[in-house]
């Protein structure tokens, strides 16, 4: 079909003429595929310049527009074996990139003049008790000084500048006591130096620097992965919409470029792209993805269909209408709305720490040298106590300790297949007690499986092989278990109804009953979506299509309850489909035919009976649950919208990531408590030293790198005791969670090896995902 | 002790030097593939014969 491609939003012209892009591409694992996409581009006529980012499996390609287009470029790409999806890069994605330079750069300098003023303090250190003189001595103090304060005033800035925007709005964070911390250790010590005294702490001021923003970026870093990651997500799923312009041409393009008052044509068996009202044509849609009812619902002329369903039996045109103005869709938004402002009320760990910290260790520091005043010290005495003490106790463990146990343990979900969207998503999943799974796409398969028990192998054979020329949802399940990839010739697909084509000679047809003369359809018996009815050469048959499990949903449920979760099933399906899967894992607790609005009132009223809820659900009618829960998790089939409430998304087709996900959190949560322990104890070791008027800078320096090398050690154990789902999601290669990203485990069927097979895995890998 | 007074600058310029070394690599984008990079040092078909 002469269908043209509209990528426009998606490339950047230059004046010269010149046209830039940066595309995700699904299916890199290795060397090989570097050079082979970037010459296979090279080659073309008109590309400039094509480099892979192999990090972030991105490409970026500069192209002249007169000779190539971008359309050209993404067909050259899958002719190579690789399936690329144009990419705008979001917002919040190239401001962590920016800052995360900006945190690289003031750590660099940080750590060169950590360096050099430890190089010099340990001179004056061992000069003290051998026969420096003091004219040495200050030298080396005024050199500290000349090194130490525009390196602090430089690297300072992130903590400077956010300690400034809590106390313009008359808050207190932890940049606040780290701010005047190193501010005073400063100042303290360009005076000692300036009355030639014999100590300054110019060393330990800007250590103290260098390992905050080592936390600092560590969390950033983390963030940026996972950000990195699901952009590239949301770029493979992203569906093309075709267009129908005044004239009736199609066009095809991105889901985003959709405008409201659009007239799109959506196709039998492709997914509905954006919220709409039906203008033409009649269709019975798959709306499991928004409802979780998994019966089709018949739609004609003025009826409104939502983003995330599937187009039945027939071809619908559609007027496109502003999204969130469907009478569910703005249910679930109103909710939505209600649901987000209670969650923000949750405080993370280490603010709650950090609200206890700056007020506990400026009053010590106070009367330290109120203390040493009345004792009758000098004030000058009673002060440099007072800045020792909020030198010893500016907070190491608490901004470096939690941050690295958040990186590693993240790392730790990344392999096991989770990929939280936030950093307190772990300590969230670890508080957890009660968990409440949707039924649909989250405990069943998001694809249908249908029952090749209900004919002969060679009868079910040809109907699969029938499955091929159709279109329609329920064929795509039958389609996938063909072992001859080859549709027959001459097939015809008679829109709702079915499709047929001569095998043999002899006329074979696939579709509804009545199209196969069998009568009227069979009604779907409890656990089964649906039937499709088959007819050859006098003999005939019905094949069940219905929901699966996943494959290990059992052995995780039982698993959890050993955990001593809470398990229970919320749905909004029918009673008769929800009961059987519920018996099948042993679950007593569920609840079927619910609204967005009960599901959040059944979540409500475990939370009031002091509950802490995880939801793993998959729907739209599940994103204001996802919300109202403690925590959640979304297989990366869900709904985007629900997928945006999620605190984590789970790859692959197994359940086994949500225990994952409940194990490694939990560990990382007692890790991130001992941590803090440590820091306490620390404390409690040196305050007193400290309000003693014993430490001088060998001290502090020891003590503060000490306790931060500790909490850093401790934080590297949550990568010990491997979460037992990453060993068992391995083993299944055909749902290895690498979607090119994770590439460890799927090297050995690299498409630089594998060739054309390879496009067909990513069809096939696609289909699911979307 | 009077060494000091070239020695400490000198060994302050070479520290400085590789700060600046270390910002210009960020600047030019070194660390912005590193696994990528990792693999590419592998490939010999750069070099012209």
């Amino acid at each position: 079909m002469a269908e043209t491609l509209d990528l426009s939003q998606f490339v950047e012209h230059a004046n010269s003429g010149a046209a830039h892009m940066t595309l995700a591409v699904d299916g890199v694992a290795c060397a090989g595929c570097i050079r082979k996409i970037e010459s296979g581009l090279t080659g073309l006529p008109g590309v400039i310049d094509a480099r892979l980012n192999f990090t972030q499996r991105r490409l970026a390609v500069d192209w002249r527009d007169d000779e190539i287009g971008a359309a050209d470029i993404i067909q050259a790409l899958e002719r190579i074996g690789y399936r690329a999806h144009p990419f705008a890069p979001e917002r919040a994605e190239e401001d962590d990139g920016r800052q995360a330079k900006r945190l690289l750069k003031c750590l660099a300098v940080a750590g060169f003049a950590a360096m050099n003023v430890m190089l010099l303090s340990i001179s004056v250190w061992s000069g003290s008790v051998s026969d420096m003189t003091h004219v040495t001595r200050d030298l080396f103090h005024w050199l500290s000084a000349l090194i130490a304060l525009p390196a602090a005033a430089y690297a300072g800035q992130p903590f400077f500048q956010s300690a400034w925007r809590a106390l313009r709005t008359r808050q207190l964070n932890m940049d606040v006591p780290i701010t005047v911390g190193v501010t005073l250790a400063l100042a303290l010590s360009l005076y000692e130096t300036a009355v030639h005294a014999e100590q300054a702490y110019f060393d330990s001021a800007i250590m103290l620097l260098f390992f905050l923003l080592c936390g600092r970026y560590l969390d950033l870093a983390m963030r940026r992965k996972t950000k990195v990651f699901a952009g590239n997500l949301a770029s493979f799923k992203a569906e093309f919409a075709h267009r129908l312009d005044a004239k009736g041409e199609l066009t095809r393009l991105p889901i985003s470029g959709l405008r409201a008052g659009d007239r799109i044509l959506v196709r039998p068996g492709e997914l509905i792209p954006a919220d709409g009202t039906i203008l033409t044509g009649s269709s019975a849609i798959d709306e499991s993805l928004v409802t979780g009812e998994t019966v089709g619902r018949a739609v004609a002329p003025g009826a409104t269909v939502y983003a995330g369903s599937t187009n039945g039996s027939g071809a619908i045109t559609l007027k496109v209408v502003a999204a969130g103005t469907g009478t569910l869709v703005e249910e679930v938004d109103r909710l939505l709305e209600k649901a987000t402002a209670a969650k923000s009320r949750t405080v993370r760990l280490a603010d709650r720490a950090s609200r206890l910290y700056a007020p506990v260790v400026h009053s010590a520091a106070a009367l330290t040298g109120i203390g040493w005043l009345i004792a009758g010290a000098s004030l000058h005495t009673a002060i440099v106590t007072a800045i020792a003490v909020l030198i010893i106790t500016c907070p190491c463990a608490i901004a470096l300790a939690i941050p690295a146990v958040q990186v590693v343990a993240a790392g730790q979900l990344f392999r096991s297949g989770v990929i939280p969207n936030s950093g307190d998503a772990i300590e969230r999943m670890a508080e957890t007690d009660t968990i409440v799974f949707d039924k649909t796409g989250t405990l069943t398969l998001p694809e249908l499986v249908v029952d090749d028990q209900s004919l002969d192998a060679d009868l079910f054979e040809r109907a699969a092989r029938l499955a091929l020329s159709s279109h329609h949802p329920l064929a795509a399940a039958l389609a996938r278990r063909a072992r001859q990839r080859v549709p027959y010739a001459g097939a015809i697909e008679e829109t709702g109804s079915g499709v047929r084509a001569p095998i043999d000679g002899r006329e074979a047809r696939l579709g509804s009953a009545q199209f196969c003369g069998l009568g009227d359809m069979p009604l779907p018996a409890a656990g089964q979506a649906s039937c499709i009815c088959f007819a050859y050469d006098g003999r005939t048959g019905t094949i069940p299509i219905r929901q699966s499990l996943r494959p290990d949903a059992a052995a995780v449920v039982t698993a959890l309850v050993k955990l001593g979760l809470d398990l229970m099933v919320l749905s909004g399906d029918r009673p008769e489909a929800v009961g059987p899967v519920a018996d099948r894992l042993g679950l007593r607790q569920w609840l079927a035919g619910l609204t967005p609005a009960e599901k959040i009132e059944v979540i409500e009223t475990l939370k009031a009976q002091g509950r802490r809820v995880l939801m793993v659900g998959d729907g739209l009618n599940d994103a204001p649950a996802l919300a109202a829960a403690h925590a959640s998790l979304s297989p990366i089939t869900a709904a985007h919208l629900t997928q945006t409430q999620a605190d984590a998304l789970f790859l692959g087709d197994r359940l086994a990531p949500v225990l994952a996900a409940v194990v490694a959190s939990r560990r990382a949560r007692s890790l991130m408590r001992q941590n803090l322990a440590l820091a306490v104890i620390y404390n409690a070791l040196a305050v007193p030293i400290a309000m003693a008027g014993l430490v001088t800078p060998l001290i502090a320096a020891v003590a503060m790198s000490g306790s931060s090398i500790l909490v850093t050690l401790n934080a590297l154990r949550a990568r010990l005791g491997v979460p037992l789902s990453s060993s068992a999601l391995a083993d299944d290669s055909r749902t290895a969670p690498d979607h090119g990203l994770m590439a460890s485990a799927a090297d050995a069927q690299c498409p630089a090896f594998a060739g054309h097979d390879h496009v067909e895995q990513n069809r096939i890998r696609m289909e699911r995902v979307s | 002790m009077n060494v000091l007074i070239y020695l400490v600058p000198l060994a302050l310029l070479l520290g400085l030097s590789g700060l600046a070394g270390f910002m210009w690599t960020l600047k030019s984008g070194q660390y912005d593939d590193l696994d990528g990079d990792a693999l590419r040092i592998l490939r010999d078909d750069d070099i012209e014969s």
